[in-house]
C-alpha cells in the first residue's frame, strides 16, 4: 500500500504550478483562460502551504494559505472586472487581439 | 491582554486605512462632485500620517506579533512614498477635470496603494510582505485601467493585472518553499536560522524558493527579463496614473526588495548576488539600447525608468551599507526627477487634447522657454550629468559598487549610462534646435506649476545641502542592517 507523503503533495502543487504557467504562455485564445491559470497557480500554492503545515506541525502555513484563498477572491474579481471593461471597448478577449500598443 | 501601545507602532496605517474608508464612504454618497475636494482631503491625510508617523518615530519597533516593523529604513521610504503619492493626487485634479474622468475612486484608490506599500515597507514576515504587496497591486491595477472608455488604458489595466498576477503566483510559490524548507514565515526566524549554517549551502528547496521569490519582486520593480509589461501599462495608462507607477511603487519594491534580501537572506549573499548582477546589467543595457527607437514620450521614460532600475540594483548587488545607502539616496533624486518630468508631460496638450510624441516637444524652447528649461534640466538629470541631482545619485551608486569590489558592475553601468544619454539629450536637441511645431496650449494649472518648480530647484540646487538627504538616508542604511 503506497503511503501518500510530503513528496507527493509537493509533486501535485509543482505539476499544478507549471500547468499554470504554461496556460498563461501558450494560451492563445481567450483572457479567461488566463484567469484560471492564475488560480491554478495560487491553488498550487495552497497545496504547498497546506502540505508543509501538516508535515511541520506548525499553523501558520494554514494560516497563510487562508489569507492566499481571501486575496485570490479579491483578485479574481478585480480581474474579471477589468476584462468586462476590456470587452466593452474591444468586442472581443481573445490573447491575439490585445495587441494595439507594441514594441 | 491588547494594549494600546502595541499598536503604537503601526498607528500611522491605522490612521490611513480609516481615512481611505472614510472617504471611500464620502465618495459613494455625495457622488462625483465632491472629486476635486477629496483629493484635497486625501493629500492632507496623507500629510498627517506623514506627521504621525515623524512623531512617534523611536528607534526600532515591531507590532502585530513581529508581523510588523518601524524604523529609520521604513520611516525614510515611507516619506517617499508619502510624496510620490500626494503629487500624484495633486497632479490629477485638473489633468482628470480636462479629461472627463474626474471620479472620486481616484484619490482614494491612490490612498489605498500607499497603505498597500507602508505595508510593505514596514513587512517583517513573509505573510505581511504578501499582504502588503497585494494591497498595492489590486489598487494598481484598477488605475491602470482608470480612463475605462479607452481601450487603451484598459488594455494596459489588463496587461497589468494578468502579469502583476503571475508574478504575485510566482513570489507566493517561493514563500511556500522557504516556509517549508525553513518552518517559519518570519524575517527574524529566517535571519537566525541562516546565520545558524554558518556559511554552509543551504538545501536546494529554499534556494529555489529564494530565486522565485527574488522573480516575483523583479517584476515589481520592472528589472529586465521580467519587464515587458513596463512599456505598455506607462503608454496605456492616463499620465498622472503613469508619474504613479514610475515612482511610488517602484520606491515600495526596491524597498521591500532590500528589506528582503539583506535582512533574512542577508547572510546567503553568495547565493542571490550573482542574480542580482545580472538582473542589474540586463535592466541598464536593455533600458539604454531600447529606448533609442522610441517616438513615444511615455514608453521611453518606460524604458528609462528600467533602466533606472537596474543602477539602483547596483547598490543591492553591492550588499554593504553604503550600497543601501546610494539607493535611497537615488530614489531620492530619481523620485524627484520623474515627478518634474511628468508634469513636463502633462504640460503637453494641444487645442484641448493630450499629444505624447517626442517630435511634438520640436521648438519647444521658442514657444514656451520656462517649460523648455525645466524638461532640460530633468534630462540632464537623469543622464546623470554634473552638477544635478541626478549626478550624485549614480556617484553614491557606483562608489559603493567599487568599495564592495564590483568593478565590472560600475565599469558596465558607467558605459550605459554614457549610452543612456544618447536619447535624453537627444529630446533636448528636438526642444531646442528644431523647426517649431505648432504651440502647446498655456493652460498649466498651478499645482502642477507649483510642483514643476519644486522639483527642478531640488534637482538643481541639491548640490549645495545634499547631506540633508543622503545623512537620512545614511543612518536608514544602518538600521536596516544592524536591526
Amino acid at each position: 500500500m503506497l503511503e501518500i507523503g510530503l513528496p507527493h503533495y509537493l509533486s501535485v502543487a509543482a505539476i499544478l504550478f507549471s500547468v499554470g504557467i504554461f496556460g498563461i504562455f501558450l494560451n492563445r485564445k481567450n483572457v479567461i483562460i488566463i484567469l484560471m491559470s492564475i488560480e491554478l497557480i495560487l491553488l498550487a500554492v495552497n497545496i504547498n502551504l497546506v502540505a508543509f503545515s501538516v508535515h511541520l506541525q506548525d499553523l501558520t502555513g494554514q494560516i497563510f494559505a487562508m489569507l492566499v484563498l481571501t486575496v485570490a477572491a479579491a483578485e479574481a474579481a478585480i480581474g474579471l472586472a477589468i476584462i468586462v471593461v476590456y470587452f466593452r471597448n474591444r468586442g472581443t478577449i481573445a490573447v491575439e487581439d490585445i495587441n494595439l500598443m507594441k514594441g | 491582554m491588547l494594549s494600546m501601545s502595541l499598536l503604537l507602532p503601526a498607528l500611522p496605517e491605522i490612521v490611513l486605512a480609516c481615512s481611505c474608508m472614510a472617504l471611500l464612504m464620502v465618495g459613494v454618497f455625495r457622488g462625483n462632485n465632491v472629486t476635486r475636494s477629496l483629493s484635497w482631503v486625501a493629500v492632507f491625510s496623507l500629510l498627517l500620517v506623514g506627521f504621525i508617523l515623524s512623531s512617534i518615530q523611536t528607534g526600532r519597533m515591531t507590532a502585530f506579533g513581529g508581523q510588523f516593523v518601524v524604523d529609520d529604513f521604513a520611516h525614510f521610504m515611507k516619506w517617499l512614498v508619502i510624496i510620490g503619492a500626494s503629487l500624484a493626487i495633486i497632479m490629477s485634479i485638473n489633468f482628470n477635470e480636462q479629461e472627463g474622468i474626474a471620479r472620486f475612486e481616484y484619490p482614494v484608490l491612490i490612498l489605498f496603494a500607499a497603505l498597500g506599500m507602508f505595508m510593505m515597507v514596514s513587512a517583517n514576515d513573509l505573510i505581511s510582505l504578501y499582504i502588503g504587496l497585494e494591497l498595492q497591486s489590486l489598487a494598481l491595477y484598477v488605475v491602470a485601467a482608470f480612463r475605462r472608455d479607452s481601450l487603451k488604458s484598459s488594455e494596459a489595466g489588463l496587461k497589468y493585472f494578468v502579469l502583476g498576477a503571475l508574478s504575485s503566483g510566482m513570489l507566493l510559490y517561493g514563500c511556500s518553499l522557504i516556509y517549508g524548507f525553513s518552518g517559519t514565515t518570519s524575517f527574524e526566524g529566517l535571519a537566525t536560522l541562516f546565520k545558524g549554517l554558518g556559511g554552509a549551502e543551504p538545501g536546494v528547496g529554499l534556494v529555489v524558493g529564494l530565486v522565485f521569490l527574488i522573480a516575483g519582486l523583479a517584476f515589481k520593480v520592472s528589472a529586465v527579463p521580467f519587464h515587458m509589461w513596463t512599456p505598455d501599462v506607462y503608454e496605456g495608462a492616463p499620465t498622472p496614473v503613469t508619474a504613479f507607477f514610475a515612482v511610488a511603487p517602484k520606491v515600495a519594491a526596491i524597498a521591500l526588495f532590500m528589506r528582503v534580501l539583506m535582512g533574512p537572506f542577508g547572510s546567503l549573499i553568495a547565493e542571490w548576488q550573482q542574480v542580482i548582477v545580472l538582473i542589474s546589467i540586463a535592466s541598464m543595457v536593455l533600458g539604454a539600447l531600447a529606448a533609442i527607437r522610441q517616438d513615444n514620450i511615455k514608453r521611453l521614460l518606460a524604458y528609462s525608468s528600467i533602466g533606472h532600475v537596474g543602477y539602483a540594483l547596483i547598490g543591492l548587488a553591492a550588499g554593504t551599507e553604503a550600497g543601501v545607502r546610494g539607493i535611497l539616496v537615488y530614489m531620492t533624486i530619481y523620485l524627484a526627477m520623474n515627478v518634474g518630468t511628468f508634469c513636463c508631460v502633462l504640460a503637453m496638450r494641444r487645442t484641448g487634447r493630450m499629444v505624447e510624441g517626442i517630435t511634438d516637444l520640436a521648438g519647444l524652447a521658442r514657444n514656451q522657454p520656462m517649460l523648455a528649461l525645466a524638461m532640460a534640466i530633468f534630462m540632464f538629470s537623469m543622464a546623470g550629468i554634473p552638477p544635478l541631482a541626478g549626478f550624485f545619485g549614480k556617484l553614491y551608486i557606483f562608489l559603493a559598487a567599487v568599495e564592495a569590489g564590483l568593478y565590472t558592475l560600475a565599469i558596465i553601468g558607467v558605459l550605459a549610462s554614457v549610452v543612456g544619454a544618447y536619447y535624453y539629450l537627444r529630446i533636448i536637441k528636438i526642444m531646442y534646435f528644431e523647426d517649431p511645431a505648432e504651440i502647446f496650449d498655456r493652460t498649466i494649472p498651478r499645482e502642477v506649476k507649483i510642483i514643476l518648480v519644486g522639483t527642478a530647484l531640488f534637482v538643481t540646487f541639491f548640490i549645495i545641502r545634499p547631506g540633508v538627504v543622503v545623512e537620512g538616508a545614511a543612518s536608514a542604511a544602518r538600521m536596516l542592517l544592524t536591526g
